[in-house]
C-alpha cells in the first residue's frame, strides 16, 4: 500500500516541506509516492532521504513530472 | 538535541519581500531534514517577525534585478524606480510572480518554521533602536543578545549571515 502526495506546480522548497509533512503520516517501512514538476526535486528528493535516512527506492522522469518513491524509515 | 543531529543558525538581517526567502527557505528545509535550526533577527530582519508582515521590494540599488515581462528582462533604471508608487509596483508584480510560479508565500514558510520548531531569537538592542515592542512581533520569540547567539552558533554545524 503505498500513500501518493502531490506536489505539481509547487516550487522550492514545498515539494520537500510537503514530502516531509506526508511521511511523517505514513508507518515505517510505507512508501509515498510523491509527484512534482520541479526540476530541482530530483536532487533535492535524493538530498533529503540521505540526511532523513529514509529510502529513495525509485525517481521517475515522465514528461515533466517526476516520481519518487520513498520508504519511511524512521 | 540529541548528540548526534546537525544544526544551523542565520543571523537574519534583511527584510524587504526579496531578503525574507533566503532564510525562511533555508530554515524550513532544515527542519524538513531534522535540523535544529536558530535563526537570530537583527535590524531589519526584524520586520520579518512582525506580526502582520507588509514586505516590499524596491527596485533601487539593484542592478541585478530583472522582472520578466514580455518574453523579455527588463531592469529598471534608478531615476525611474525612486518614483513615488514604482516599489508598490514592484512589490506587486513579484507577488503576482511568486503565485503564478508556486512560490510559497513569506508568511506561509515563516508558519512551516514556527510550526517545525526553528527557534526564533529577536536582537533586543534593536528592538530598543527601533522602538519596538513584544506585543507586535509574533508569539514564542526569544528576546537576546549577541552572546546568546554566539554561544548557540559554536554548537552549530552551519552557521550563516543573510
Amino acid at each position: 500500500m503505498s500513500t501518493v502526495l502531490d506536489v505539481k506546480g509547487l516550487n522550492c522548497p514545498l515539494p520537500i516541506l510537503r514530502t516531509k509533512k506526508a511521511i511523517k503520516d505514513i508507518a515505517v517501512d510505507s512508501i509515498l509516492e510523491v509527484l512534482a514538476t520541479d526540476p530541482g526535486s530530483v536532487k533535492d528528493m535524493e538530498a533529503f532521504c540521505k540526511q532523513t535516512g529514509n529510502e529513495l527506492m525509485e525517481s521517475k522522469d515522465a514528461g515533466g513530472v517526476y516520481t519518487f518513491k520513498i520508504k519511511r524509515k524512521s | 538535541m540529541s548528540d548526534n543531529q546537525k544544526s544551523m543558525s542565520i543571523i537574519v538581517t534583511k527584510g524587504t519581500l526579496d531578503w525574507g526567502y533566503p532564510p525562511l527557505i533555508l530554515a524550513t528545509t532544515a527542519a524538513a531534514m531534522d535540523l535544529q535550526v536558530t535563526l537570530f533577527f537583527t535590524f531589519y530582519g526584524l520586520a520579518l517577525l512582525k506580526k502582520k508582515l507588509d514586505l516590499k521590494v524596491t527596485t533601487l540599488g539593484n542592478a541585478a534585478m530583472e522582472m520578466p515581462m514580455m518574453g523579455m528582462h527588463m531592469a529598471m533604471p534608478n531615476l525611474i524606480g525612486a518614483m513615488p508608487g514604482m516599489d508598490s509596483m514592484a512589490t506587486m508584480m513579484m507577488k503576482d510572480m511568486i503565485k503564478k510560479k508556486g512560490v510559497a508565500s513569506v508568511e506561509e514558510l515563516r508558519e512551516a518554521a514556527v510550526e517545525s520548531g526553528v527557534r526564533m531569537l529577536a536582537c533586543q538592542m534593536t528592538m530598543d533602536l527601533f522602538e519596538y515592542e513584544a506585543k507586535d512581533l509574533i508569539d514564542g520569540v526569544e528576546y537576546v543578545g549577541a552572546a546568546s547567539y554566539i554561544e548557540t552558533a559554536t554548537k552549530c554545524d552551519i552557521n550563516l549571515f543573510i
